[in-house]
C-alpha cells in the first residue's frame, strides 16, 4: 500500500460508493433541496414583486382620490358660484320689480290727487261765485233799501259815467 | 440555550481533537517502540509511524492495541471469493494462504514464502474503505434528513441543521456552480454538491485523531478527478474541442505548439487536481504527526525530561496546524469544486470570444 500508486480495491470502492452516494444524494437531497430553495426565492420575489406593485397601486388610488378630491372641490364651489348667482339675480329681479311697481302705485295715487285737487278747487269755484253773489246780492239789497241812497247811487254813477 | 451547548461541544471537539491525537500517537509511540525494540535499540521512527498513519492498512487501529478488525475481501480466478476477517492475518500470521507484508497481502506457498506467480484482486474493506463508508452513512443521515426539513418548513424559515447547510449550499450554487458554469448550471450542480459535501466530510473526519486519511490517498482523488474528466470530456461541445485543434486568436506558425499543449492540458486539468487534494491533506497530516513526533524524537534523544520540557511548545504548534488544517479542509473541498465548475463551465461555454481559458487560468495557480 504505496502512498503514490492507488489501490485497486479503494478505487473500487470509491466509485461504488462515491456514483452511489452520487445518485441518491442527486435523487433524496439535491433535488428536493435545490426545488424547494427556488420555490422559496421565488415566493419572496413575487412577495416582494406584489408589495411594489401594491405600493404603486396605492399611489394611484392616492393620485385618483386626490385628482377626485380636487374635482368635487372645484364642482362645489361651481355650484355654489351658480347659486349665490342665481340668488343675487333673484334678489335684484324683485327690487327692479317692486322699484318699477311702488312707482307705478305712487303715480296713480299721484293722478288719482290730481283729479281730486282738480275736481274740489272747481266746485270751490263754484262755491265761492255763489257766495259772492250772495253777499253782493245781500249788500246791494242792504244799500238800496232806501229812496235817497238809490237816488245818490245813480248820481254817482251818471257823474262817473258823464256823457260825451 | 441549544446554540450555546452546540457551540461548546464544538469548541471542545477543537481543543479536544489535538490532545486526543496526541494521546494515541503516545500509546502508538509505546508500542512502537516495543515493536521495533528488537531492531531498533535506539531512537523513534517518526516516518515509519508518519507513513503507517497516512497509509491504509487493513483493520482500523484506533490507538496501539485497540484494532478494529475488518473484513479482508479477497478474489482470486483459481480459488474465487475469499472473505475473512483481518485479524486472522495480524501478528504475520499466515491463513488460507495469505500473509501481510508491510500491509500489503501476499500469497504465500506452504514453506511461506511469497507466490509472485498467483493472480488476485484484493477488494477489501481497509481502513479507507470503511472511514468511506463512514463518510457516506454521515453524508447519507444528513443530507436526505435536511431535504425532509425543507418539505416539513416548506414556505417557513430554514431551521436547526438546515439553517446550517443551507448558506453552504447556497454558496456552492450562487458563488461556485452560477458564475463558472452560467446558466446551464442546473444540471452540473448535484455532482458538485456531492463533491463538496465528500470531500469536506471526509476532510474533517481525516482530522480526528485514530482516523483514516482519506482525501489524502490517492486512489480517492483519482477516482473525483477522473470523474470530473469524464463529466468535462462528454459535456464539452464544439468550442470546446475546436479550441483544442484551434486556438482562437494564435497565429499558424504557434499551432505546432499550441496543440499539443491544449492536448496536454485536457489531461493537466484532472491531474492537477488529483495532486491537489491528495498532497494538500496528506501534507497537512504529514506535518502534524511531524511535529508530534518531535517530541518522542526528543525523548529518545534527550530522554524524558526534555520530551515534556518541548510538549507544551509542540502542542500549541500542533493546535494552530490542526486550526489551518479545519480551514484548508475547507479551502480544498471548495478548491476542487470551483475548478471542477470552471473546468466545465469552460467546456459547455457559448462563446466566440478570443480570451479563452484566462478564467481559471490564476486560479489554478493554487
Amino acid at each position: 500500500m504505496d502512498l503514490l500508486t492507488p489501490d485497486l480495491g479503494l478505487l473500487f470502492w470509491q466509485v461504488v460508493v462515491f456514483l452511489g452516494l452520487f445518485l441518491i444524494l442527486r435523487a433524496f437531497a439535491w433535488k428536493p433541496i435545490t426545488e424547494s430553495l427556488n420555490e422559496r426565492e421565488n415566493n419572496i420575489q413575487s412577495a416582494l414583486d406584489l408589495a411594489e406593485k401594491t405600493r404603486q397601486e396605492m399611489t394611484a388610488l392616492k393620485a385618483d382620490n386626490d385628482k377626485l378630491l380636487a374635482q368635487a372641490r372645484t364642482e362645489r364651489e361651481a355650484i355654489l358660484r351658480g347659486a349665490k348667482e342665481t340668488a343675487d339675480k333673484m334678489v335684484a329681479d324683485s327690487r327692479v320689480k317692486a322699484e318699477a311697481e311702488g312707482k307705478r302705485i305712487l303715480e296713480q295715487a299721484r293722478e288719482a290727487m290730481q283729479n281730486e285737487r282738480q275736481a274740489l278747487v272747481a266746485q270751490m269755484k263754484k262755491e265761492v261765485v255763489t257766495l259772492s253773489l250772495d253777499i253782493a246780492e245781500k249788500v246791494l239789497r242792504k244799500e238800496l233799501s232806501d229812496k235817497s241812497s238809490q237816488e245818490k247811487l245813480v248820481n254817482d254813477l251818471v257823474s262817473n259815467s258823464r256823457l260825451n | 440555550m441549544r446554540s450555546i451547548l452546540n457551540r461548546l461541544l464544538l469548541a471542545i471537539a477543537l481543543v479536544m481533537s489535538p490532545i486526543a491525537f496526541t494521546q494515541a500517537q503516545e500509546h502508538g509511540h509505546e508500542g512502537e517502540t516495543a515493536e521495533h525494540g528488537e531492531t531498533r535499540k535506539e531512537g523513534f521512527d517518526v516516518g515509519g509511524m508518519i507513513m503507517h498513519h497516512i497509509k491504509d492498512e487493513h483493520g482500523w487501529e484506533l490507538a496501539h492495541g485497540v484494532t478494529i478488525p475488518l473484513p479482508v475481501i479477497l478474489y482470486s480466478p483459481d480459488r474465487g471469493l475469499e472473505v475473512f476477517s483481518s485479524s486472522r492475518l495480524a501478528h504475520d500470521q499466515v491463513y488460507n494462504g495469505y500473509k501481510q507484508i508491510h500491509g500489503k497481502i501476499h500469497r504465500v506457498d506452504a514453506a511461506g514464502n511469497d507466490d509472485h506467480e498467483a493472480k488476485f484482486y484484493n477488494f477489501s474493506i481497509t481502513k479507507n474503505v470503511a472511514s468511506l463508508l463512514l463518510s457516506a452513512i454521515i453524508l447519507l443521515s444528513i443530507f436526505p434528513a435536511v431535504s425532509r426539513s425543507y418539505a416539513k418548513n416548506r414556505g417557513k424559515a430554514p431551521k436547526g441543521l438546515q439553517s446550517f447547510l443551507e448558506p453552504i449550499i447556497l454558496f456552492v450554487r450562487d458563488e461556485i456552480a452560477k458564475p463558472s458554469i452560467g446558466p446551464k448550471y442546473v444540471k452540473y450542480l448535484p455532482y458538485l454538491l456531492t463533491l463538496f459535501f465528500f470531500i469536506l466530510v471526509n476532510n474533517l473526519l481525516g482530522l480526528l485523531p485514530g482516523a483514516a486519511n482519506l482525501t489524502g490517498n490517492i486512489a480517492v482523488t483519482l477516482v473525483l478527478a477522473v470523474i470530473t474528466f469524464l463529466i468535462v470530456s462528454f459535456s464539452g461541445n464544439k468550442h470546446y474541442w475546436m479550441h483544442i485543434v484551434k486556438p482562437t486568436g494564435v497565429p499558424w506558425f504557434v499551432l505546432p505548439i499550441m496543440i499539443p499543449v491544449e492536448i496536454v492540458g485536457v489531461f493537466m486539468k484532472p491531474i492537477s487536481l488529483m495532486v491537489r487534494l491528495f498532497a494538500n491533506i496528506t501534507a497537512g497530516h504529514i506535518i502534524i504527526l511531524s511535529l508530534l513526533g518531535l517530541i518522542f524524537m526528543a525523548n529518545s534523544l534527550g530522554g524524558m525530561t526534555t520530551s515534556i520540557a518541548i510538549s507544551p511548545v509542540v502542542l500549541f504548534f500542533t493546535l494552530f496546524l490542526n486550526l489551518i488544517e479545519l480551514l484548508v479542509a475547507f479551502l480544498q473541498a471548495f478548491i476542487f469544486t470551483l475548478l471542477t465548475a470552471m473546468y466545465i463551465g469552460s467546456a459547455v461555454e457559448e462563446h466566440h470570444e478570443a480570451d479563452h481559458g484566462i478564467g481559471f487560468e490564476g486560479a489554478e495557480a493554487h
